[in-house]
């Protein structure tokens, strides 16, 4: 009777986050690929004939994986941050707190929104790359699986801003300030092997690099850090903050008085 | 059984308001209850413990035997909820804010569209199922939530103020509706500020004020406590001052209206013939205040000045 009840929710939870994703894809699917087709044009096309080689592939295939992995953390971030916190502004968050699915369902039907647009918007803007250069795609299974991982461990970030977050500004604090730096400082452009040794240290700390390095060896077959330690440090941070994301909502933090 | 079962029930907000002070309080199942109280006296605060977004401080509250703080999940299936502020996605269509609304309790799609289709219709709203809500009146707004806490076919419904800012043909037929609900089975709670509306809609009434029940009993027996009757008389003759009745008071509002306080064995039939007597014609009469309104003004200042009290004290 629960796993019906449960089945039926998340459902709805997931055809009502795609059904917005769709109605507003002006704003969610679009912006994306141009943004991506002119960091296509300006440093794959004209700054990366300069730059020649990295890593044995032309810059534009060297920055593919990283650029698509941006998008998919920042569209299944943004995704979730806008929507979870969208219902909490306009309270229609309440239709759910007070129906009687658990919290992890309401997690799992909000990630699973998140994810499908950060998927959708990072499958574009590959398909978009395939109009300026060939990828050879080494590993399908790495590929999709840090593909996917990395969607849910920044939905999952997300949640935990929407929850805290108490007015819009709150909700570009973290993207802006925090996302965007780790992001470009997590060699999407660039090997670390290029830095001075205590940059390459400091950028271990880093968790996107990771995953940037991760996808790009599941595209390319190259990578500055091990296949162990990338699937480790995402699965690590999926796991605290699914944890971390059920607490807060638990205690009802930012939601329940 | 009683649909709902509160015991000792406390919050405190963080920031150090007391909003419930141990309420305690049972509806029988299939009662029309309502729950009254001034502005800032816990009514919203005790809807959101029992629809479980509130967070009590202390206190157990069981809805058909299922806690709230224990079973949240088994409390909630019994619920639906009709908020005081619009609270759904005004740019979602009527239709999807009502068949996802069924979704979060689990019912199957194909049910939850014929749901849907079967409560906007009773509530007028089909026509405007498919326009973006935002789009909505007021009154119509106040439906779709009317629909939307009906869709999972609750047995406790609860409504916090779902006629406020509603024109009387609107809130009629809304009263139409709900009493059809209440009818068929489903326990109903509600708050209004009309009082007129628990009068008449209601069986069993509790005053809350200042976070405590001030008064729980039935309608009935609360409006034969009212000692005093209170009546506006428009008369043919204009009046330079009112006229004098042995056992009554009345007085001069303008020179064409007289109000006329009885007490509850005067019959009106002694107050017209008074006014016969010294030449003064009524050509209409209406009650000045609702009696419930009369009572519970009166319960509400006297729990006003017993707590000045207690806090002189």
């Amino acid at each position: 009777m629960n796993a019906r009840i449960h089945w039926v929710g998340y459902k709805t939870i997931v055809r009502k986050e795609i059904t917005r994703i769709l109605r507003i894809w002006g704003q969610t699917i679009v912006p994306p690929a141009i943004t991506m087709s002119l960091y296509f044009i300006i440093f794959g096309e004209l700054i990366g004939r300069r730059i020649g080689q990295m890593d044995g592939f032309s810059y534009m295939e060297y920055i593919v994986p990283g650029l698509v992995i941006m998008s998919v953390i920042t569209n299944s971030y943004g995704n979730m941050v806008s929507s979870f916190f969208g219902a909490k502004f306009g309270k229609h968050i309440e239709e759910l707190l007070i129906s009687p699915l658990p919290n992890w369902i309401i997690l799992a039907g909000y990630v699973t929104g998140a994810v499908t647009r950060g998927l959708l918007v990072g499958a574009v803007v590959l398909l978009v790359s395939l109009l300026f250069t060939h990828l050879p795609v080494v590993n399908v299974l790495v590929s999709l699986s840090v593909l996917l991982l990395t969607a849910v461990v920044f939905a999952l970030a997300g949640m935990v801003n929407a929850i805290f977050a108490q007015k819009f500004d709150d909700i570009a604090i973290i993207p802006t300030f925090v996302l965007a730096p780790l992001t470009y400082l997590g060699g999407v452009f660039y090997s670390i092997d290029l830095l001075p040794e205590f940059w390459q240290k400091v950028s271990v700390f880093n968790p996107i690099l990771y995953m940037v390095n991760g996808f790009r060896f599941g595209i390319l077959g190259v990578s500055d850090v091990g296949l162990t330690q990338t699937y480790s440090v995402i699965l690590i941070a999926a796991a605290l903050l699914f944890g971390g994301c059920i607490w807060l909502l638990h205690k009802g933090v930012g939601m329940r008085t | 059984m009683y649909a709902l079962e509160v015991n000792n029930l406390k919050k405190t907000y963080r920031n150090g308001v007391q909003a419930l002070k141990g309420v305690s309080l049972n509806v029988r199942e299939g009662d029309f209850f309502a729950l009254l109280g001034p502005n800032g006296a816990g009514k919203s605060t005790l809807i959101g413990i029992v629809s479980s977004l509130v967070n009590s401080s202390s206190g157990e509250t069981l809805v058909f035997g299922a806690s709230v703080q224990k079973q949240r999940s088994l409390a909630m299936s019994y619920i639906g909820l009709v908020p005081q502020e619009i609270n759904f996605n005004q740019f979602e269509k009527p239709f999807e804010i009502v068949v996802n609304q069924a979704g979060y309790y689990g019912i199957p799609r194909a049910t939850a569209i014929e749901r849907a289709e079967k409560y906007l219709r009773q509530l007028h709203l089909w026509d405007k199922a498919f326009t973006q809500s935002r789009n909505l009146s007021g009154g119509m707004k106040r439906r779709l939530m009317i629909a939307r806490a009906m869709v999972n076919e609750p047995r406790l419904l609860i409504l916090d103020e779902p006629t406020a800012g509603v024109d009387i043909e609107i809130r009629r037929s809304m009263w139409e509706f709900i009493e059809g609900i209440n009818e068929s089975g489903t326990t109903v709670i509600l708050t209004t500020h009309y009082l007129e509306e628990a009068e008449q809609l209601c069986r069993n009434i509790a005053i809350i004020d200042q976070g405590r029940i001030v008064e729980n009993t039935d309608i009935k027996s609360l409006l034969a406590t009212l000692d005093i009757e209170t009546f506006v008389l428009d008369t043919r003759e204009s009046l330079e001052r009112a006229p004098v009745v042995d056992g009554m008071e009345i007085r001069l509002r303008d020179e064409r209206t007289l109000e006329a306080s009885l007490p509850k064995q005067k019959s009106l039939n002694t107050l017209f013939a008074a006014l016969d007597d010294q030449g003064v014609h009524v050509l209409s009469m209406r009650n000045k205040a609702n009696r419930l309104e009369e009572l519970f003004l009166g319960m509400v200042e006297k729990n006003a000045e017993r707590a000045a009290r207690e806090a002189v004290e």
